[in-house]
């Protein structure tokens, strides 16, 4: 959004080119947002009207904010252990999953791996899709346009902006989770672990190297 | 796989490996098809089952038919004229059956027709 003053009069025809929708998630000068105060106004009445309980819209956020990245690490680190498993996790990862006692509320999740010739990245052009039950909520960046139309466009220079150089003889894959799958990828184990058990080697992956945007580095 | 159930399902009919078209529809409302890949060509990586057409759900139809839906394939190259990167990148998205057709055998004359200019000025992806 611009950096300009203008009157915050709401009426989303005031001349200059933003999105109609970008106010309702940034705050105004007073610190409303937009969208803040009609979820407030429409809780208030579902709850006069007895439609839903004090408590229950916090209790539902907190269920959906309950599952996080360590969810996505366990699974990457069973599949660098057990290759039958990492087999499994590619052909199917909603099932793989449910052997981990992981629970993918998502049509399916489609495992991407990574290899020496071969860099996966994941981003949701459309909207803000991303594998919630096994990553948690999407970090802001991976919903913002920015990224969201140069994950697309240039994968390449978005990459190296997160600080990961992909060699020109290997190829990007870039998954748009536009529709029904959701994505997760399956990083490279690093050199240096090899020695490590299976819950060590899950401290070791983090969210954004199951987005794609980073890699796992070397063990020291 | 999919909300199959006892709703009307639609056979599949591309396959892995199948090049396909996506078409322009026009359509509006919730639809999954961005703006970028209409009318290009992409290969079929694989099918993903079938599952109701977003397009109706958004608006409460719920009685089907699932529609399959595939993975396809583009080059990166074959998207963006200007794209800098290797010939092998490739942008992989989810696809619906009725936005797809098979490709031409011949490659058209010249270059294909493009909604670049949609696409900038407010074709709202």
């Amino acid at each position: 959004m611009s950096d300009h003053d203008h009157a915050h009069d709401h009426d989303h025809d005031h001349g200059h080119g933003h999105d109609a929708h970008e106010p309702l998630v940034v705050e105004d000068d007073a610190g409303n947002i937009e969208g803040q105060i009609l979820v407030d106004a429409l809780q208030t009445l579902l709850v006069e009207r007895g439609l839903v309980f004090p408590g229950e819209v916090r209790r539902e956020i907190e269920r959906l904010e309950s599952p996080g990245a360590h969810l996505g690490a366990r699974l990457v680190a069973r599949a660098w252990v057990d290759d039958d498993y990492r087999r499994r996790l590619l052909a199917d990862g909603k099932s793989a999953a449910a052997e981990l006692g992981v629970g993918v509320g998502e049509a399916q999740l489609i495992v991407v791996e990574n290899d020496a010739t071969t860099h996966n990245l994941v981003c949701c052009t459309l909207c803000s899709c991303y594998p919630r039950s096994i990553l948690g909520q999407p970090p802001a960046w991976y919903i913002s346009k920015a990224y969201r139309s140069r994950a697309a466009r240039e994968p390449r220079a978005v990459l190296e902006e997160f600080g990961l150089k992909v060699p020109d003889e290997a190829r990007v894959l870039v998954h748009d989770s536009n529709a029904d799958m959701r994505y997760l990828v399956l990083p490279q184990r690093p050199a240096g672990s090899e020695a490590m058990s299976e819950d060590q080697l899950a401290g070791l992956v983090t969210r954004d190297c199951m987005i794609g945007v980073s890699v796992v580095g070397p063990v020291s | 796989m999919g909300a199959a159930g006892r709703l009307p399902v639609m056979r599949p009919r591309f396959d892995a490996g199948d090049r396909v078209s996506v078409l322009e529809l026009g359509k509006p409302g919730h639809v999954r098809t961005p703006f970028y890949v209409r009318r290009r060509e992409g290969v079929v990586l694989h099918r993903c089952g079938s599952y109701l057409n977003p397009e109706e759900l958004s608006v409460g139809k719920v009685c089907g038919p699932v529609v399959p839906l595939y993975r396809v394939g583009f080059a990166m190259t074959d998207l963006w004229d200007d794209y800098r990167g290797s010939p092998a990148d490739m942008l992989c998205l989810e696809l619906y059956d009725h936005w797809l057709a098979p490709a031409a055998a011949a490659p058209l004359d010249g270059e294909p027709a493009r909604d670049d200019e949609a696409f900038e000025h407010g074709g709202r992806p």
